[in-house]
C-alpha cells in the first residue's frame, strides 16, 4: 500500500454515481447502505454474500451449457417441424451483409454472459472456499463490471415471448428443456446481482489477498 | 418515504473532489488525487473526465442517424407460399395488434419506439443540462441518467426477436422469414445510444445538481 494516508483512506467509500464520500467502518448484517445524496446502495452487509454468488454464477453457468445446444422452440405447422437452439438463432443472421449482426448477437446472448460467469467464478470462487486469490482476480472482477450491461441474456428471454405471440396463429409451438433452464438463468442472474455490492467484493477480494502468504 | 427525504437540504455532501482525492469508480476505494491507476483493482482513476461530453455527443448522433433508416426500412421480410411482405417496426407493431395481442404490442412499442426516442431526448437534455445549467430544476434529473442507463438495454428485444424468428420459420415452401437491413440499423442504434449513456459521466450531474440546490436555496 503506497499513498499519503492510506489507513485513514481505507475506511471511506466513493460513491461510484455521484462522488459522494461516506466513512464506513462495520456494516451490520443485512443492512443496505445507500449513498447519502444519491441512494445509490453502495454496500450490503452479508457475510456470506461471497459463498452465495459463487453458487449462484456456478449453477447458471451449468445451465447455460443446456441452454446453448438444446434446443429451446419447436415449431410445428402440419407436417413441417423446425426447431431452434439458442446457438441456431445466433446463427440466423449469418448470411450476406447480416454476418456482423450475427457476431453481436451471439455476443449480447452467450459469448459475454458466460464469460461474466466465469470471471465472477475465477475472482470470487477461490475466496469462497477460502483459499487464495488466483492471479489476475482483480482484473477479472473488473471486467464482469465492465460487462454487466452488455450482457442481454433476460431481454432475448422477453424476445422468445414475443416472437410465440406473433407465431400462434401460424403453427403450434412448444418449448424445449433450454427454455426452462434459460428461465432459471434469467432468475438466479437478477438474484446474484442483489447480492452484488462493489465494497464488501472489493474488501473481501483485498483481505483474502493480504492474508494468503505470496 | 425515499422520496420525502430528497428534498433540497439533502442534495449537498462532501465530494472525493472537495475533499481533494479522486475515487475509483469501479471499486469505490478513495485514493489522493493525483493517482492515476486504482492500485486496489487496477481501473484507472480520474476525478471529472474532461472529454466525457464529446464522446456522449459523438455516439449520440451516430446512433441518431441509425435510428432513421431503422424506421423507414423492413424489419422483416415474410415469404408465405410465394408472397413476400415487408413489415417495418411499427408495422410490426401494428400487425400484433390486429393479432389481439395488446399486451405484447404494448411492450415491443415500449421497446423500440420509446425507449429510444426518450434516450435520445433524455441524453441530450442531460448533456445540455450539465454544460449550462441555469432555470432547470434538480427534481426533475436527480434519477433521469440512472434510469436512461438501466433501460437502454431494452431496446434490443426487437433484434431478438427477429433473431429467433427467422431461426425458427424456415418452411422453404410455406413460409420464410428473412431479416431486413433496418434490423442491422436498429441493433446499431441501440448499441451506439448505449455508448452514449456509459460515456456519460454522472458526477458532473450531480455536481450540477449541487450548485442548482445551493442557488435555489440562497
Amino acid at each position: 500500500m503506497d499513498g499519503a494516508d492510506p489507513a485513514a483512506l481505507e475506511d471511506l467509500i466513493c460513491c461510484p454515481v455521484c462522488d459522494a464520500l461516506h466513512v464506513v467502518d462495520e456494516i451490520p448484517d443485512g443492512i443496505r447502505l445507500r449513498c447519502v445524496r444519491c441512494r445509490t446502495v453502495i454496500a450490503v452487509g452479508r457475510p456470506e454474500a461471497i459463498l452465495r454468488i459463487v453458487t449462484l454464477a456456478a449453477t447458471s453457468l451449468v445451465l447455460m451449457t443446456i441452454v446453448i445446444f438444446y434446443p429451446f422452440l419447436q415449431l410445428r405447422n402440419g407436417v413441417f417441424t423446425s426447431r431452434a437452439s439458442v446457438f441456431e438463432t445466433v446463427m440466423s443472421f449469418s448470411e450476406g451483409i447480416m454476418a456482423p449482426l450475427s457476431i453481436a448477437v451471439a455476443f449480447f446472448v452467450i459469448i459475454l454472459p458466460v464469460g461474466r460467469l466465469a470471471a465472477i467464478l475465477w475472482a470470487l470462487g477461490p475466496l469462497a472456499i477460502e483459499r487464495a486469490p488466483l492471479p489476475c482476480a482483480a482484473l477479472m472482477l473488473r471486467l464482469s463490471e465492465t460487462v454487466k450491461p452488455w450482457a442481454m441474456a433476460e431481454i432475448f428471454m422477453v424476445g422468445v415471448a414475443v416472437a410465440l405471440v406473433k407465431l400462434a396463429d401460424l403453427a403450434t409451438l412448444s418449448m424445449g428443456p433450454a427454455f426452462w433452464s434459460f428461465a432459471a438463468i434469467v432468475f438466479i442472474t437478477a438474484l446474484q446481482d442483489t447480492q452484488m455490492s462493489k465494497h464488501s467484493i472489493w474488501t473481501a477480494l483485498d483481505t483474502a489477498a493480504k492474508n494468503s502468504p505470496r | 418515504m425515499d422520496g420525502a427525504r430528497h428534498g433540497s437540504e439533502k442534495l449537498a455532501a462532501l465530494t472525493a473532489l472537495d475533499a481533494g482525492l479522486v475515487g475509483c469508480r469501479h471499486c469505490t476505494r478513495v485514493w489522493p488525487a493525483d493517482t492515476e491507476v486504482c492500485p486496489r483493482c487496477g481501473g484507472g482513476l480520474q476525478s471529472r473526465d474532461p472529454t466525457s461530453l464529446q464522446r456522449v455527443w459523438a455516439w449520440w448522433l451516430v446512433g441518431l442517424l441509425f435510428y432513421i433508416p431503422a424506421n423507414l426500412y423492413p424489419m422483416l421480410i415474410t415469404r408465405t407460399v410465394g408472397l413476400a411482405s415487408d413489415a417495418t417496426i411499427v408495422g410490426g407493431v401494428i400487425e400484433l395488434m390486429h393479432h389481439g395481442a395488446y399486451a405484447v404490442a404494448g411492450i415491443v412499442f415500449f421497446a423500440s419506439v420509446m425507449i429510444p426516442v426518450g434516450k435520445f431526448i433524455a441524453i441530450g437534455y442531460l448533456a445540455v443540462m450539465v454544460r449550462r445549467s441555469r432555470g432547470y430544476r434538480p427534481r426533475h434529473m436527480l434519477h433521469l441518467f440512472e434510469i436512461v442507463e438501466f433501460i437502454g438495454r431494452w431496446s434490443m428485444i426487437d433484434v431478438f426477436v427477429v433473431a429467433i424468428l427467422v431461426a425458427l420459420v424456415q418452411f422453404n415452401l410455406i413460409a420464410t422469414i428473412n431479416p431486413g437491413i433496418a434490423a442491422v440499423c436498429f441493433a446499431l442504434s441501440v448499441v451506439f445510444t448505449m455508448l452514449s449513456a456509459l460515456s456519460f459521466d454522472s458526477r458532473r450531474i450531480w455536481d450540477e445538481i449541487e450548485i442548482i440546490s445551493d442557488e435555489s436555496a440562497s
